[in-house]
Formats: structure tokens, C-alpha cells, sequence
């Protein structure tokens, strides 16, 4: 250890590096650390680790971290800290340190390096398992270090072993099924300024462990009496460490409250310190034992069933004197005293035993809820299973009764500022459940998530539930049950979560072979799934709109090209493909003559359309069916489902080519002529190469696959090429394309041009509740053969009238374009008292056509296939806009363009 | 976080699974069923307080379907089974389950 210098709240402190800032701040006689969150009251330290309610800080320096207790920072030199008044503030900069994530696989991992951790990682080793050690503290030994006493060196020897790893300084945040377990590690603060730059800060474990031993230990509890939030007031066995171990000196005249033999303890410990102990209070009507012995032995008076009942403040807040009262007699005494240490029985640290379900089970004999559980996966030591190695023998005492005006100051939950007239008026409101209870109070739900306030909780709810149920003595905690903890134990920040998953890394990208190109050409880019596709390619100066509308008139008037290379792909083969595609899709494939294309259409089970897309009959036992480019990874799920699980006689294989073909959409009327330059081995005339054909052809020596698909009603070609191909055919088609004033056009424009001919685009055009029928597609369900969801279509709700449909709207004013999403109402319909108005439909797609010269719609309407010619009331903000519903192909309705 | 024994590879991940609800459900004939049968095997499925023979892929490993035990009040695993093979009996029969 040596001398460094720490700023809080603007001023310098002195301290040892290591130390914790709460020893510091004490030793320097800040006993108000910050002021409550809502009563605005003056608070100091109360505990000496996470349990901590009141001092919680502000890092300025580093990360800025905010809710940090004082009590678990360690001194270091640049450490700068401001006090909270319970709420945090983010930084404004980004946190700029690194976070990382291990995983480990452990036959026996150990939580909590006290005695009873120690001990069952000795033991661990002994069998021969290899062992993992985690501690939230800095140092091994639990209780120990507060102590400041050495570890026995048999257990010295088991951190040295070779088969175990000891990591401090190490949280377990959360214990979830089959031993799965979720560590935080704080690698970096304690170091200050000399921390490398390169370490991660924070280093999350996710644990899997063929035996968990949990050691945790436990936590002091506080009582309930009147104005038991000052300054001044706190745990005895905090208190005693903070005088003993780290030298604070500011306290003169010390009272000892308890309820336990841990309370002459600390009294002697302040004793031997040099604090002037006044007095033992202790509620019980004897107290027995060594601790008891050593205490009268030091002369320290002690008074029997007497406990605290009130305090008073000096000017500053802090405390000044305390109220006693002497159970026997009633009597009222008042003392002076600067500290006043409650020891009201420890609370076993049961938190991650029960974040897996485990009840903890009532002890009166240690006045505390414990875990005694012990299998080969799951082992509770040490005080969680009720070993509490003294002699404590405790009172089950929460507090001594109090008046109205006394409950009101009676704090129970420290950060919520939940007193105990709280507590009876959730009571007296007829709530009892202590789940109910902590929801209406808000205790236990603060930072420190109960640690002190649970039990206190529980304690006050004995007696008032009692009272409250038939006026009969009081409960035992066990009948008012434990409230459940949820990870994660202490909280964690969000960076350590993510981790190194943040920014470009938080999701993988996925780019097509010509992303480059898109890249280079001034591309706007929309996120499809993880796929980047260029939305829209502006020339300079150019807005969307106009960009999208010369886009569009390209492909109609022009040529324009698009990389489609997203488009999902899976190649099935087998002798049995057509019959499984006959299964999967609405209409037939196993009629699909080899070198053709079909668009089909699948639906789930029950009935509802899910995806859609063109499939091509390569040869006799193999086709490559294409998917949406969001829908691909569900797709070829559900092939390999059915295939799996409920056809495993079909003899048919599935796999992903997606990234393995790259598609170039050629469209419009010259891209014929086009790409006949390109193409010198086939003839690309209708005649030879008719609609929704398939060929191979040779572009610069590549084999690709040209097909005759469109999904612009336009003349089309989609060349297929190998991925590591593709950038340079599509160079190619743009450098042939020049004269030709080729355009390369983005998926704005793409659904534009499908839009127009009415070609639906599942997820947009669907709420995942659109038959076949409801899409007006009813031409493509076949009526011969069986498929998936063919049953559903016969069912009565799917065929009943009123159904939403896919219709097209055309918005009144031809230069309004609705937007999607917009709801619909009939036009007719006044509004309700309430000023609302029925929906029938929704806006699906909505663009501007250039080619209309006007703004159109798809929409999902109730019965709208027969409503044609209907208009519409379209309500945006205070406009009432007017659409008529029509067919939903708004050009080339026979089909004359494609050719 | 369930650790789940996959038949093909081994104990995994709960986050490498899907789940696929009750296991042993077969595809009925739909046209043998009325309306009522047929939307029932459509929604309805065992959900049991304990132990439950459910169905999960293995989607980011090996791909596969496959059946397995767990309790779904204890979250404890019990055997896994490939489809198409006898059901080993339910652990709560006996058989022991992999505890949490």
C-alpha cells in the first residue's frame, strides 16, 4: 500500500491505494456523504460492501461509471468520484473502454472465497477436479480480510494450487439452469492511471460447472426505529472494520445496539480501537458466550433487554444522541453518542440459490433464511447453509414497536426512502403478499436491490400482517415467505454485456460481391435483415425522389440493372424434389418441365402464406428455389422440419446457396439488345428464350445461368453467376451499358416497379394472417393435389366474408402519397362520442409512380376485392384524405411488357 | 441457460436450440379429420406442469430434429431421442434426469 491522493466532489483526499474509498472518506471525517433521493436527507456510509444503500458515487474519472458504492472502490491514483443523491447521470461520451467474454467449462466452481469457500475448493482439489475460485472482493479470506487477519496456511496452499483458479475481484451475478453461471469481473478501476491500456476493463465469465458450491456469506442487517437514517448510524460489524482496520478515528462516543453476540464483538473490537464504547444495548433478556465474556471483561457496560427507539441530529444532520428504552420497564433514555453500530443479525446472502428456484427455509434458531442444499451439482457452506462460526446466538428482533409519528421516520429501504408508516399503510390498504408489498412500497427495488431492506421487510410484516389477518401474535418470517431475487445479483453495466458486440460488430454485415461497386457509386444503403442493399443510387446534387423516379423510368423506358444477389437460394435435389415442392408449395412443381421457372407460393399449416418466391427446374431430380431476402434461414428451416420430421422416406437434400450465386436483375425494354452483346452463345429473342425459361450461357468464358424472370412486369433478365464472378460481369454489363444510358437502380425503385404490377412482397404486404385467397391469389392454390395448409383453407373463419384483402388504393390527390401503415376508415362512418372512427384496412406500400405520373397504394382492406371503385377515408393527423379502392395491378394488366 | 444433449453433438448451449413444442405429434391425414379435429391439431398442444417429451433443432450445430425430456417446472433434462425411435420412458417414471 502507499499514500495517493483521490479528488471527491472537487476536494482532495488522502488515502491508501487499495483501500476502499468509503475508509477514506471516514478517515478524513466526511460522515454525510450525500443527501437522500427524495426526503433530501443527510446520509454516511452504513455497510462495508455491496450492501451499501447511502454512499453511492458518481465516477468522474475513467469511465464515468455512475451508482458505484464507496464502500467497493478501491483507492488508486486519478480517481475522481462525485457524490449522488441516489440517481446516476450517463456520461456524454462514448464509453471508449473494452470489455471482453470468456468461457469456461469447470468440474467444480466455487463462489465466494471465505473460509467455507476455501474449504470446499480444498476439498475439490483433494477428489482431484480442477476448480474455479471466484470472489467479489480483492483478496481472499471473507470475513477475514475485515478482520484483518492472515488466512491458516492450509488454505494459503489451496490458492496456490495447481488445478485451481482464483479470480477476485469477480462477481457471479447470476446462477441459471444446469449450472450456468454469469460472472462479472472488474479487472482494471482498482488500477487507476498505472492500468494497461489494452486490458479490458470489465471480463464477463459464462460458467458451466459440473458442481457449483455457493459460499457467499452474508450481509449485517440493520433495525427499524425512528430516524435509524442518520449519519453516524451504522452496521456494527462495518463500523468496527472501518475503526479497527482502517484507522478511523472520528468517532468518540460509540453505543453498540444488537441483537446478537456479533454486537459485543464489534463493541470490542471499537473498544480495543480506542473508541469510547458507552454502552451495550442488547434486546435479549440474556446474553451467554465468549463474546459476551470478552466484552464485560473489557468493562464495556451492557444493558439486557433495552434496544433503540429513537435518535436526534445535530445541526449538520448527523447524529447526536440516541433515545433508548428499556423493554422491562418502558423507561426512556437519552446518551449522546456519534455512533451509534447496530448489529440486527446477519442475513445470508441466498440471492443466486434462489435465482434457479431454490426456497430458502426459515431458521429461528439463527433468526435467518437459509440454504442447506447438497447434491453432486449444488452445494451450499458456510453461513448460507447456517454455519455462522460463532457464538451468536441471535434474537428474532426487526425493531422496537413505534407510533405513527415514529413509522414515518422509521426507514426501512435506505434508497427508496421506504419507511415503515409505508410499509402500513400497503398493509392497511389490504395488500399482505410481500411480492404485492415490495411493488406498492417500492422497497428492494432500488440499486442494492434489498440486500438490507429485504429481511427488515419481512421482520416489520409478522407483526403487521398478524395484526392485520386476525389480531393474533405475531408471524414467523417463514409464513410471510422470502421475496424472489433475480439476476443479476449486483448490477452490471451494459458495455460489459456487449461487450466487444458494439458499434460495426454489435450484428455481422452481410454484402453482396458488387457492394463495392454500390459503394463507389454513391449508393444509398438500407439494412435488410443483416443485408446491406443499395436502397437508391443519387447522382450528385440529386434528391431520393428524383433519383428514384429516373431509376424507374429507366427500367420501364430504358434498361436499368439491380443486384439481387440477397435473394435467399436453396438448392434441392433428389429423386423425390417434385413431389416434396408439390407438399411445400401451393401450386405444382413436379410437372415443372427441366430448363422453367415458377413462382410459387407457400403457406404454413394453417393456412397462412409465409413466403413466396421463383423456383427453376435445373434438371430431373434437382431444382433451386428462391426465398424473400429476409425470408431465407425460416425457409430452409422448414423444409429440413418436414423432411426431418414428418417425410423421412422422401429422398431430398436441401442446402443454402444463397452465398453462392450472385443474381443481376437486367431490366427494361432494351435489355434484350443489351445483353445479346454480352451473351454471344444463345439467342435471347421470345421466340427462343421465352418467359420464365431458364438457360445456361457464357459470359467472358464464366458459365452462368440466364432466366427470363421478372419482378417488374418489364422485359427481364436475371443472370446468375458465380459469386466470385459477379462484380466482373456486372462491370462488364455497365461499361456495355453506356450507350444504352444503363442505370443501376436500388430496392426503392424495385418495389416501386413491383408495386405497380401488384406483386406482393410478404411481411409488407402481409400481417401474417393473409391466405392465398385473402392476397387475391386464389389462381395459384391448387385444387388437385395436396400441400401444406391446403386443410386451413376449408376451415369456416378462413373462407368467412369480411376478411382483410389485397386491394390497390388510389389516393384522391395524385400527388399525395399516403403513408404505409396509414389505417383506413370507411367515409361514411361518423365518428363515436369519443371521437373515433372504425378501421377497415391498412396502407401496406405506398409510392409515387412516374409512370402513372401519380402516388398509388397496396392496402389490406375488409372485403376489399369487393369494393372496387369504393372511396376511402385515410385519417393523417387532423387531414381526412380520400382513396379509391382498385384492382391492385396498376399497369400492364395483360401482361403485353415482359416480352 | 438449459445445457441440452444434442444426439449428433453433444451437450450444448440452450442458445444453439430452437424449440418445437410437444414431441410425437404426427401429421395427421387432414382430410380424415372435421374442422374441429383438424384446428386442433393445428393449436393445440400438451403443456404439462413436469415432465414433457418436446421437440428441438439443433439449428446452429448439426441442424437436426430431434426429442428430449424436460421437466418444465424444474427445468431438469432429461434423455434425448432421435425422431422415429422408441421413447425412452419419462423421467419422472424413475428415470433420472440431468438435475439442475
Amino acid at each position: 500500500m502507499s499514500e495517493i491522493l483521490f479528488i471527491f466532489d472537487d476536494n482532495n483526499y488522502k488515502g491508501q491505494s487499495g483501500e476502499p474509498m468509503a475508509a477514506a472518506l471516514l478517515r478524513s471525517g466526511l460522515l454525510t456523504i450525500t443527501n437522500s433521493t427524495y426526503h433530501g436527507r443527510p446520509r454516511g456510509v452504513v455497510g462495508l460492501g455491496v450492501e451499501e444503500p447511502n454512499a453511492l458515487v458518481q465516477l468522474v474519472s475513467g469511465t464515468q461509471e455512475s451508482m458505484r458504492p464507496a464502500t467497493v472502490i478501491e483507492l488508486a491514483e486519478g480517481l475522481n468520484a462525485r457524490s449522488l443523491t441516489g440517481i446516476g447521470a450517463l456520461p456524454e461520451l462514448p464509453d471508449a473502454a473494452r470489455y471482453d467474454k470468456t468461457n469456461r467449462y469447470v468440474d467444480v466452481l466455487v463462489i465466494g472465497a471465505g473460509i467455507a469457500g476455501l474449504k470446499a475448493a480444498a476439498e475439490a482439489l483433494k477428489a482431484g477436479h480442477e476448480v474455479l475460485l471466484t470472489d467479489d472482493q480483492p483478496g481472499p479470506g471473507g470475513h477475514l480480510r475485515h478482520l484483518g487477519e492472515a488466512l491458516p496456511s492450509v488454505l494459503q496452499d489451496v490458492l496456490t494450487h495447481k488445478n485451481l483458479t482464483y479470480v477476485p475481484r469477480c462477481t457471479a451475478t447470476g446462477l441459471y439452469d444446469q449450472n450456468y453461471i454469469v460472472a462479472v469481473e472488474r479487472r482494471s478501476d482498482h488500477l487507476g492511471d498505472a492500468a494497461p491500456a489494452n486490458r479490458a476493463r470489465i471480463r464477463v465469465w459464462h460458467i458451466r460447472a459440473g458442481k457449483v458450491v455457493l459460499a457467499p456469506g452474508a450481509f449485517q442487517r440493520p433495525l427499524i426505529f425512528a430516524n435509524n437514517d442518520r449519519a453516524g448510524i451504522m452496521l456494527s460489524h462495518a463500523a468496527s472494520t472501518y475503526v479497527a482496520l482502517y484507522g478511523v478515528t472520528f468517532f468518540k462516543r460509540a453505543f453498540v445496539v444488537t441483537v446478537d453476540n456479533q454486537g459485543y464483538r464489534d463493541a470490542l473490537r471499537l473498544h480495543q480501537a480506542g473508541v469510547q464504547v458507552e454502552s451495550i444495548y442488547d434486546v435479549r433478556q440474556d446474553a451467554q458466550g465468549a463474546s459476551v465474556d470478552a466484552a464485560k471483561a473489557a468493562g464495556i457496560p451492557i444493558h439486557l433487554h433495552t434496544t433503540v427507539l429513537d435518535t436526534v441530529a445535530n445541526a449538520e444532520g448527523a447524529l447526536q444522541s440516541i433515545i433508548l428504552q428499556d423493554l422491562n420497564t418502558d423507561e426512556i433514555i437519552e446518551a449522546a453518542a456519534d455512533l451509534l453500530a447496530v448489529s440486527g443479525g446477519w442475513t445470508p446472502i441466498v440471492d443466486l440459490a434462489t435465482h434457479i428456484g431454490i426456497k430458502p427455509k426459515w431458521s429461528a434458531e439463527h433468526a435467518a433464511f437459509l440454504v442447506n442444499h447438497n447434491t453432486d451439482q449444488l452445494q451450499t457452506a458456510g453461513m448460507l447453509a447456517g454455519d455462522f462460526g460463532g457464538d451468536d446466538d441471535p434474537a428474532i428482533f426487526f425493531g422496537p414497536a413505534l407510533d405513527d409519528e415514529q413509522a414515518h421516520n422509521a426507514y426501512i429501504d435506505l434508497q427508496r426512502d421506504a419507511t415503515l408508516h409505508e410499509l402500513r399503510r400497503a398493509v392497511g390498504a389490504g395488500l399482505h403478499s410481500i411480492e404485492h408489498i415490495k411493488r406498492y412500497t417500492t422497497i428492494g427495488t432500488a440499486h442494492d436491490q434489498g440486500k438490507t431492506s429485504g429481511m427488515l421487510t419481512i421482520g416489520a410484516l409478522c407483526q403487521l400482517n398478524a395484526t392485520a389477518q386476525d389480531g393474533n401474535s405475531v408471524l414467523s418470517p417463514a409464513e410471510v415467505g422470502t421475496l424472489s431475487f433475480r439476476p443479476p445479483y449486483v448490477p452490471v453495466p451494459f458495455a460489459a454485456l456487449a461487450g466487444r458486440e458494439r458499434g460495426p460488430l454489435s450484428d455481422p454485415i452481410r454484402i453482396t460481391p458488387i457492394h463495392q461497386w454500390h459503394v463507389e457509386a454513391g449508393a444509398v444503403f438500407e439494412d435488410v435483415g443483416q443485408w446491406k442493399r443499395p436502397w437508391y443510387f443519387p447522382k450528385p446534387e440529386e434528391s431520393m425522389e428524383d433519383a428514384v423516379r429516373r431509376e424507374c423510368v429507366a427500367a420501364r423506358e430504358g434498361v436499368a440493372v439491380m443486384d439481387a444477389s440477397t435473394l435467399g437460394k436453396i438448392d434441392i435435389q433428389g429423386p423425390d424434389a417434385g413431389v416434396f415442392l408439390d407438399r411445400i408449395y401451393t401450386n405444382m412443381f413436379s410437372t415443372l418441365p427441366v430448363g422453367q421457372c415458377r413462382y410459387g407460393l407457400m403457406c404454413k399449416a394453417d393456412g397462412i402464406a409465409f413466403d413466396d418466391g421463383v423456383t427453376t427446374r435445373l434438371g430431373k431430380n434437382h431444382y433451386l428455389m428462391t426465398t424473400t431476402t429476409g425470408g431465407a434461414a425460416g425457409v430452409l428451416a422448414w423444409l429440413e422440419e418436414w423432411l426431418q420430421t414428418e417425410w423421412p422416406e422422401l429422398k431430398v437434400y436441401c442446402t443454402s446457396v444463397t452465398e453462392h450465386v450472385s443474381t443481376i436483375a437486367l431490366v427494361g425494354p432494351k435489355s434484350r439488345q443489351l445483353l445479346q452483346e454480352l451473351v454471344k452463345d444463345i439467342d435471347l429473342s421470345k421466340e427462343e428464350f421465352p418467359f420464365m425459361h431458364s438457360r445456361m450461357a457464357t459470359i467472358d468464358g464464366t458459365t452462368v445461368r440466364i432466366a427470363r424472370i421478372s419482378f417488374s412486369g418489364e422485359l427481364a433478365f436475371e443472370i446468375n453467376v458465380d459469386w466470385s464472378h459477379a462484380l466482373a460481369t456486372w462491370e462488364r454489363l455497365w461499361a456495355l451499358g453506356r450507350p444504352y444510358d444503363l442505370a443501376a437502380y436500388g430496392t426503392e425503385t424495385m418495389h416501386v416497379l413491383r408495386a405497380e404490377k401488384g406483386y406482393v412482397i410478404m411481411g409488407q404486404d402481409t400481417d401474417g394472417t393473409q391466405t392465398p385467397h385473402d392476397l387475391n391469389m386464389s389462381w395459384i392454390v391448387s385444387k388437385k393435389k395436396e400441400f401444406i395448409g391446403k386443410r386451413s383453407l376449408q376451415l369456416p373463419y378462413l373462407q368467412q366474408a369480411g376478411r382483410p384483402q389485397l386491394v390497390g388504393l388510389l389516393p384522391e390527390l395524385g400527388n399525395e402519397v399516403l403513408p404505409e401503415g396509414a389505417y383506413i376508415t370507411a367515409l361514411d362512418v361518423k365518428p363515436d362520442g369519443q371521437g373515433k372512427t372504425s378501421h377497415t384496412g391498412f396502407v401496406t406500400s405506398s409510392y409515387y409512380s412516374p409512370t402513372l405520373g401519380r402516388s398509388f397504394a397496396l392496402a389490406l382492406i375488409a372485403n376489399g376485392l369487393n369494393r372496387m371503385g369504393e372511396l376511402v377515408a385515410v385519417p393523417i393527423g387532423k387531414k381526412l384524405l380520400q382513396a379509391t379502392i382498385c384492382d391492385a395491378v396498376f399497369i400492364d394488366k395483360e401482361n403485353l411488357r415482359r416480352d | 441457460m438449459l445445457y441440452i444433449p444434442c444426439p449428433h453433438c453433444g451437450l450444448r448451449n440452450e442458445t444453439e436450440f430452437h424449440y418445437g413444442a410437444e414431441a410425437g405429434v404426427a401429421y395427421p391425414d387432414p382430410n380424415a379429420l372435421t374442422d374441429s379435429d383438424w384446428a386442433k391439431y393445428l393449436h393445440i398442444r400438451a403443456n404439462p406442469k413436469g415432465w414433457l417429451a418436446e421437440r428441438w433443432v439443433h439449428f446452429a450445430g448439426c441442424g437436426r430434429w430431434f426429442n428430449l425430456w424436460r421437466n418444465t417446472v424444474t427445468h431438469e433434462i432429461g434423455p434425448a431421442y432421435l425422431p422415429f425411435t422408441e421413447q425412452p420412458k419419462s423421467p419422472a417414471n424413475g428415470q433420472e434426469g440431468l438435475k439442475a
